[in-house]
């Protein structure tokens, strides 16, 4: 802690500090939400059904389960790991909530078996990240796969259907928004909350920056990232569970290349793939960002080898941008 | 505040948009499996080609992959851009029910082209297949029976195990070599699965070669599977004694049957499913065809269609046979 204020007070005295306006402008999820301005813009002159607010909150729900772990996973790779079995967890545990129900269990006993099922999932990956300190990228690469052959283990090539009562998620609105994005802005103010204002956020971003110092401050890093992993599990969980409901079955290769899509919306976002930097606000804006571009696109029928390109290029976009921002402000 | 300044740009362009797209034409969209695939380029341009003589205008949409749920956003936003018939190859069974019953409750008609939502019925409108699928399992068995003079050991190499259409037609292959005398001395010996995949198919082709040294014709009712076993017959110099047959796409069979690794094989025009659908799309737009069980419509080369049961057309009552003689004539 001391050798840490030490130079960050040299480091005072040599910069000169940044005012105001800078710090508040000259950051990357301002390049995000120029973006979206970009987007928003494009897209009308597309097409002109483009427009129309119904029809892109309408879209948002197609990939609001995945925005909404998205934010988790922010967390997640700001605290200097990343999980990429988030998306392959949604179709394990939807996959075992479907079997489960199908196989004439009552439904509030199925979800809780899909939810322990994400929790479950989490603690695994905690497990061996955390206690046998293996790598995260190869633990969740290894688990990504695994719980993904384990969901076509239950479901087969088939679908499993749920019951009409539970199906429809994305058509719940309340003031005319649907329920998913009501849910997808409530976990964004809960998280950016405890990220930004709490001392548990203070320390995630800590123990990304320099895990080391973290532990010498005597900040409780194991249990913040299990924390973390297990939160994940649970999201993932919630929004496997979505999904069965938007489609109205399920499938093993439901979000299928989901955790790569959430990847995105953290780097668009701003997030420092290495740990430490990111906001919870930067992939709010991301997850709009792609669903303005995305459905942009759809809408003029581009064809998706038009629409790759473009999302490859914002992301390549993005990291150099991000890159810069930090190298400007924060070295 | 982002909603209420898009509200009004929406408001604004909507004065102007909306006139533009005013117009009596019927407009139709085909929303395939996946980009790249020959077969739907063929079915595409039948729907290209009827939107030249009728009044419609065709788009062509297709996600990059063909997985169960890609498809939604494309039919998203069809519904957005409000036309008037999406015509679509499913890529699943049910994962579309609840965009296909928004569309239609927005008056959207819902045609399944070349694939149907088994199961699932009362989510589309009409079902526009290429044949009558009950009678493939029977052509394919004398088709076979045929090339090897209705005697000896035969195999089947299909695509996944799961694969609904194929299961389908091995299905009525299995009733008809049991039940039908014709094909008393056929005896099959072997069902393999190439899960659609050209290695995979490949590999089960020469085990197949291998297990039943005696084998003497194989029927492969999949394009990927017909030219994988193709493949492995012309390799091996061996079309004298193993028949090679199944369904294929003459494009891709065109060099086998040329050099007489494959005698002869099986499919249907794409190209009559998409002229069809395009002409069945706008008689029922302006009410001269009804998606009534028993009741018919005119198309031009085609004749008389009827609806069959469960609101299913054919475009042809049996497979068409290509061979030397006439596979030039077939450019899909």
């Amino acid at each position: 802690m001391t050798e840490s204020t030490t130079t960050s007070m040299q480091a005072r005295e040599i910069v000169k500090a940044r005012p105001a306006w800078h710090v508040m402008l000259v950051r990357p999820e301002l390049m995000t939400f120029i973006l979206l301005v970009i987007g928003i813009y494009v897209g009308s002159l597309l097409s002109p059904f483009f427009l129309d607010v119904n029809y892109i909150l309408r879209s948002f729900t197609l990939t609001a389960e995945l925005s909404i772990a998205a934010l988790v996973l922010t967390m997640v790779i700001i605290s200097g790991e990343i999980d990429l079995s988030a998306a392959a967890n949604m179709a394990l545990s939807a996959a075992i909530f479907a079997y489960v129900q199908a196989a004439g269990v009552p439904m509030p006993i199925a979800i809780a078996a899909g939810l322990l099922a994400g929790l479950a999932m989490g603690a695994l990956n905690a497990l061996m990240v955390i206690r046998f300190q293996l790598p995260s990228i190869i633990v969740t690469i290894g688990t990504l796969i695994f719980y993904r052959g384990l969901a076509q283990v239950i479901a087969g090539d088939r679908s499993i259907r749920v019951p009409d009562w539970f199906i429809g998620v994305n058509n719940v609105l309340i003031a005319d928004i649907p329920l998913p994005v009501i849910i997808f802005v409530l976990v964004a103010i809960v998280l950016a909350i405890v990220l930004g204002t709490t001392t548990i956020g203070r320390q995630i971003y800590q123990i990304g920056t320099n895990p080391i110092a973290a532990k010498h401050a005597g900040i409780k890093s194991n249990q913040i990232k299990v924390g973390l992993f297990l939160t994940l599990g649970l999201v993932s969980a919630v929004g496997g569970l979505m999904t069965a409901s938007r489609l109205g079955s399920v499938r093993y290769d439901i979000a299928l290349g989901g955790e790569l899509q959430m990847v995105l919306m953290a780097m668009l976002g701003g997030t420092y793939i290495f740990g430490g930097r990111g906001t919870i606000l930067g992939t709010f804006l991301a997850a709009w960002l792609l669903v303005i571009v995305s459905t942009g696109m759809t809408v003029a029928n581009l064809l998706p080898a038009i629409q790759l390109t473009v999302l490859g290029v914002l992301l390549v976009v993005a990291i150099i941008a991000t890159n810069f921002i930090y190298s400007r402000t924060q070295r | 505040m982002l909603k209420s300044s898009l509200l009004a740009i929406t408001a604004a362009l909507m004065l102007t948009g909306g006139a533009a797209y005013a117009q009596d034409k019927t407009e139709i969209v085909f929303v395939g499996k996946n980009t790249g695939n020959p077969y739907f380029d063929s079915l595409t341009q039948g729907f290209v080609d009827a939107c030249q003589v009728i009044a419609c205008n065709f788009e062509f949409v297709a996600p990059a992959t063909a997985e169960a749920t890609s498809q939604i956003p494309f039919i998203e936003a069809q519904i957005q851009r409000g036309v008037d018939v999406i015509a679509i190859s499913p890529n699943s069974p049910d994962a579309l029910n609840q965009v296909f019953d928004s569309a239609r409750e927005k008056g959207i008609i819902i045609l399944t082209v070349n694939g149907d939502i088994t199961g699932n019925e009362e989510h589309r409108d009409a079902t526009i297949l290429p044949t009558d699928f009950t009678k493939v399992g029977a052509d394919q068995v004398e088709m076979v029976g045929s090339l090897i003079g209705y005697q000896g050991e035969i195999a089947i190499l299909s695509a996944t195990t799961e694969a609904p259409d194929q299961n389908f037609w091995i299905e009525g292959m299995n009733e008809t070599l049991a039940n039908d005398s014709k094909y008393a001395n056929m005896s099959l010996v072997a069902t393999v699965y190439g899960d659609d995949q050209p290695e995979k198919s490949t590999t089960e082709m020469e085990a197949l070669l291998a297990n039943y040294p005696d084998l003497k014709g194989v029927i492969a009712p999949t394009t990927v599977g017909i030219a994988a076993a193709a493949q492995v017959v012309q390799s091996r110099g061996i079309a004298d004694q193993v028949k090679v047959t199944g369904l294929g796409l003459p494009s891709e069979m065109r060099d086998f049957v040329k050099d007489g690794t494959v005698e002869a094989f099986q499919l249907w025009s794409p190209y009559n499913e998409g002229w069809l659908a395009a002409h069945f799309a706008v008689d029922l737009k302006n009410g001269n065809a009804t998606t009534d069980v028993g009741s018919t419509f005119e198309v031009p080369n085609l004749g008389t269609i009827t609806i069959n049961e469960g609101h299913s057309i054919n475009t042809q009552s049996a497979l068409t046979t290509f061979n030397a003689s006439n596979i030039d004539e077939f450019n899909f």
